[in-house]
């Protein structure tokens, strides 16, 4: 009798543990609706569906960047191998009909027929009233509109119920790139003001669970760590309608299953394979592979230059004429990246980043610098790199300490946990270490800003100051804004010699964004933050 | 029985209270920085701080702390950052999914082993003796997601049995209304025996994972508690009093070998939901094992904590379960609770 008694207990425990949650949303169509749908199949998935929200992660990038419109977007232009990649220079308009650049301001004269996903018309104030939370929320993407001098929300003004202008702060080449990025995304401010409180003004809580956009598709199943489905929204205007009805992105942690599953013609695309798996899917021919460079992106080995031995420049040249260049595109990248080393001796600099240097592995060369350095015996030192990628970052760091050994340099390698990367980077404190910069701004000027100002931003890894250096960056951004052609190319082309000659991080090579699909999978497009756009793909 | 379950938990509760304490401390003394893993790619030292602030991740510890309990005690876990979801919520639905596959694993090792020890306890030596020690010995050295990923790769990829290693049903299902949240009873209660099949033939593979390596510790316990039994005076008397063998084996000498068998089990089943943490990798289940670690790699605390108190509870109740279930195979253990 006590025992069945404890049973009850146990049950009711167990029961009132279990709480109900709602009935799925979606009901399955199932064996027909498998042509309409897109399976994608990736490690990582979203952990907030806004990307204004608080540590929004990439993954999250690709539910706003469908979900949401912007103002403007950016034309698509054949890229290497004749995939659709984004044209930097050309914007067309999305949730705009019509735009007026102005000398200083911008006038967007809005769709007069665009909806938010509520049936609520799009209107000058939800645009207003996103940008001003995209310039306040803080974090990420206030930082990411200050990169366009973007700060303040006096500069977002309603001129009617359709027209927005955007004034200006300063001249800046960037203003305007920088509102068809991610970030500048127009939100349905009605609905969320309805569910904001006073702790939480701009209502992150609530779009942080459910899409409150006007874009192309809406998340209407949202399983963190599992799964997120998105439905087309059939009234949407901004572009022509998307072929793809449904979209079901399923989180499979394990890269050998992942490749299994496009193999086995079960899953449509998969990004984030090993580049050995890349590599073998593009040779068997099953599936097509899409292979593009990241763009304004370099992975690099850099030196802390404020500390012995890396703070004299023949040490850090003869560490760049060191570096197994060759062996790690093929054993480590199985060529799958752009070489950005070796360029012929006589090559001019060109007005272009990232570019090759005119460094190569010459150990002898390697030698004679660092005995002129007088460290003919080397020395002993730590090369660092981030869990999260070991991947690549693992063996390339192995090939490097075996190079290094041949130059009596005796190298520990530092494995970094993912969580503690950012960390170890802000304190500027490891000597030698391997990391990947890519700006989605592809401009010059703005990668090295970032990555060689002396104002040391977080991506001056190396803590890299030169007056001289500073003076190029500054007078290439004014150039650009002013137009000045002659002034802006002679200060882009010095800035990347100097970079080269103070060698204070050595460019290895330019990666790949690579992504596997089914052959009947079309109209894949190249963005600058490099996740799926969805709305031009279609299938059979 | 009533007075040794309550006795019981009265003493998990110190333990309980360490467990909150340890948790806290070791998560705090984790290595990396949340804020800066959650302030973004380009974030700078003042967004940083920004989100710090937010996180309140700038207060003293002892302020963190309390501010913990205080939450603790109305049952809220706090808000997973990699994820974006409250903790309690997540453990809820993640845990059903664990519990079903580590049960399934468990029931299908105990309908093996158990039979695989007694028989070879009763024949020692024999081939099925032999039979037991080998696969029992495979079992054991194959890790957990190495036989996982053989069995994707054998069964699905190569013969094409099993379905796509994509969680707990096939994408183009949907999941049953939640009752018990274990799939297979309530796709059942909805009367959906589509989706029961599908959700069937996905638990097979990673249950059978579980399976194999759980094989060895039961099937071992049971054949050296059988021979251990079989060698005592009262198997020897029933013998001697001319009871047939299946008797004595069965009704007799059985089960008392089954208290041994009975703590192996409990054992077993803690560290399957320790192995599970890889096989929820492997087949892209939706455990609380995956998400514990996820969580854990992102410095991610609140996920860490709920995962631990959590599981914290479930020894307890556990170990109340086989303790109770002594009593009831063995009246002595009652007499002297």
């Amino acid at each position: 009798m006590k025992r069945r008694d404890f049973l009850k207990s146990v049950s009711g425990l167990a029961a009132g543990a279990l709480a109900p949650t709602a009935p799925a949303i979606w009901s399955p169509a199932k064996a027909d609706a498998r042509s309409e749908t897109l399976l994608i199949v990736s490690e990582g998935g979203p952990n907030n569906l806004d990307i204004h929200g608080v540590g929004t992660n990439v993954p999250g990038y690709e539910v706003s960047w469908n979900c949401y419109d912007r103002l403007i977007s950016h034309e698509m232009k054949s890229g290497p191998g004749g995939v659709p990649y984004y044209d930097r220079d050309k914007f067309k308009p999305e949730l705009a009909e019509d735009f007026n650049i102005g000398d200083m301001s911008v006038t967007f004269k809005l769709r007069k027929n665009a909806k938010f996903h509520d049936g609520a018309p799009v209107t000058a104030k939800d645009v207003k009233w996103s940008l001003d939370r995209a310039v306040s929320v803080g974090g990420f993407p206030t930082f990411q509109m200050s990169a366009g001098s973007l700060t303040k929300p006096e500069q977002f003004v309603i001129v009617d119920d359709h027209t927005v202008r955007v004034d200006f702060l300063r001249k800046d080449e960037l203003t305007i790139p920088d509102l068809a990025v991610i970030v500048p995304c127009v939100v349905n401010s009605e609905l969320v003001k309805k569910n904001a409180s006073e702790k939480d003004p701009w209502g992150l809580e609530f779009t942080k669970q459910q899409t409150a956009g006007s874009g192309a598709y809406k998340v209407t199943k949202w399983t963190a760590g599992t799964e997120v489905v998105m439905e087309r929204n059939d009234d949407w205007v901004s572009g022509p309608l998307p072929k793809i009805k449904r979209v079901i992105w399923r989180m499979v942690p394990q890269a050998g299953n992942r490749r299994a599953l496009l193999e086995r013609g079960d899953a449509d695309i998969s990004y984030e394979l090993p580049f050995k798996d890349f590599q073998e899917m593009k040779a068997n021919g099953k599936l097509n592979v899409v292979s593009l460079p990241f763009s304004n992106g370099i992975q690099y080995i850099g030196m802390n230059v404020t500390k012995p031995p890396f703070d004299n420049p023949k040490v850090r040249q003869a560490m760049a004429y060191a570096m197994p260049y060759q062996k790690i595109m093929d054993a480590v990248l199985f060529g799958l990246a752009n070489p950005m080393f070796g360029a012929a001796k006589d090559k001019p600099t060109e007005v272009a980043w990232p570019q090759p240097t005119k460094y190569f592995t010459d150990m002898e060369k390697a030698k004679a610098l660092l005995a002129e350095a007088g460290y003919a015996n080397g020395f002993e030192t730590t090369i660092s790199f981030d869990l999260n990628f070991a991947g690549v970052n693992e063996p390339l760091c192995v090939l490097v300490q075996e190079s290094l050994a041949q130059l009596g340099i005796k190298t520990t390698i530092n494995k970094v946990p993912g969580a503690n990367w950012r960390t170890e980077l802000t304190k500027k404190e490891m000597p030698l270490f391997t990391n990947v910069f890519s700006g989605w701004l592809d401009y010059p000027e703005y990668f090295f800003y970032w990555c060689y100002h002396g104002n040391n931003s977080i991506f001056n890894t190396m803590s890299y100051k030169s007056p001289e250096m500073d003076k190029l960056i500054d007078g290439a951004r004014i150039a650009a804004a002013n137009g000045d052609t002659a002034a802006y190319d002679a200060d882009v082309k010095g800035f990347v010699d100097l970079a080269f000659a103070d060698i204070p991080r050595i460019p290895l090579y330019q990666p790949f964004v690579n992504v596997a699909m089914q052959k009947n999978i079309s109209g894949y497009e190249y963005w600058f933050h490099r996740r799926l756009d969805y709305r031009a793909m279609a299938k059979g | 029985m009533l007075s040794l379950i309550g006795k019981r938990l009265l003493f998990a509760i110190p333990s309980l209270i360490g467990v909150v304490i340890v948790t806290f401390l070791l998560t705090r003394a984790l290595p990396g920085d949340p804020a800066a893993y959650f302030a973004g790619p380009a974030a700078t030292k003042e967004a940083v701080d920004q989100i710090r602030k937010k996180l309140g991740f700038d207060k003293p510890l002892i302020e963190q702390f309390v501010r913990y309990t205080g939450d603790l005690a109305h049952g809220d876990l706090g808000t997973s950052l990699t994820t974006g979801q409250p903790v309690a919520a997540e453990l809820r639905n993640r845990l059903p999914a664990s519990a079903e596959l580590t049960l399934l694993g468990l029931v299908v090792s105990i309908v093996i082993a158990i039979p695989l020890g007694v028989l070879a306890a009763t024949r020692p030596g024999s081939w099925i003796d032999h039979l037991c020690r080998v696969t029992t010995t495979a079992g054991v050295s194959l890790p957990v997601f190495f036989t996982g990923l053989v069995l994707v790769y054998v069964f699905y990829f190569r013969l094409g049995w099993a379905p796509a290693p994509l969680g707990r049903l096939d994408v183009f299902y949907s999941a049953p209304p939640t009752v018990t949240g274990f799939y297979l009873i309530d796709t059942l209660i909805a009367r959906d025996f589509e989706a029961f099949r599908s959700a069937l033939s996905q638990l097979i593979l990673p249950a059978v994972t579980l399976a194999i390596f759980s094989l060895a510790p039961i099937a071992r316990m049971t054949r050296a508690s059988m021979l251990a039994v079989l060698a005592s005076d009262f198997v020897r008397t029933a013998r001697a009093s001319g009871l047939s063998p299946g008797k004595v084996i069965v009704t007799y000498a059985f089960r008392n070998a089954m208290l041994p068998v009975i703590t192996t089990l409990s054992m077993v089943f803690s560290f399957l939901l320790g192995a599970n943490v890889l096989v929820e990798k492997v087949f892209a289940w939706p455990g609380i094992g995956s998400y514990a670690v996820e969580a854990l790699i992102a410095s991610d605390f609140a996920p860490v904590q709920g995962f631990v108190l959590t599981m914290a509870v479930m020894y307890v109740l556990l170990n109340l379960l086989i303790d109770i279930l002594y009593g009831v195979i063995d009246p002595r253990v009652r007499l002297e609770g």
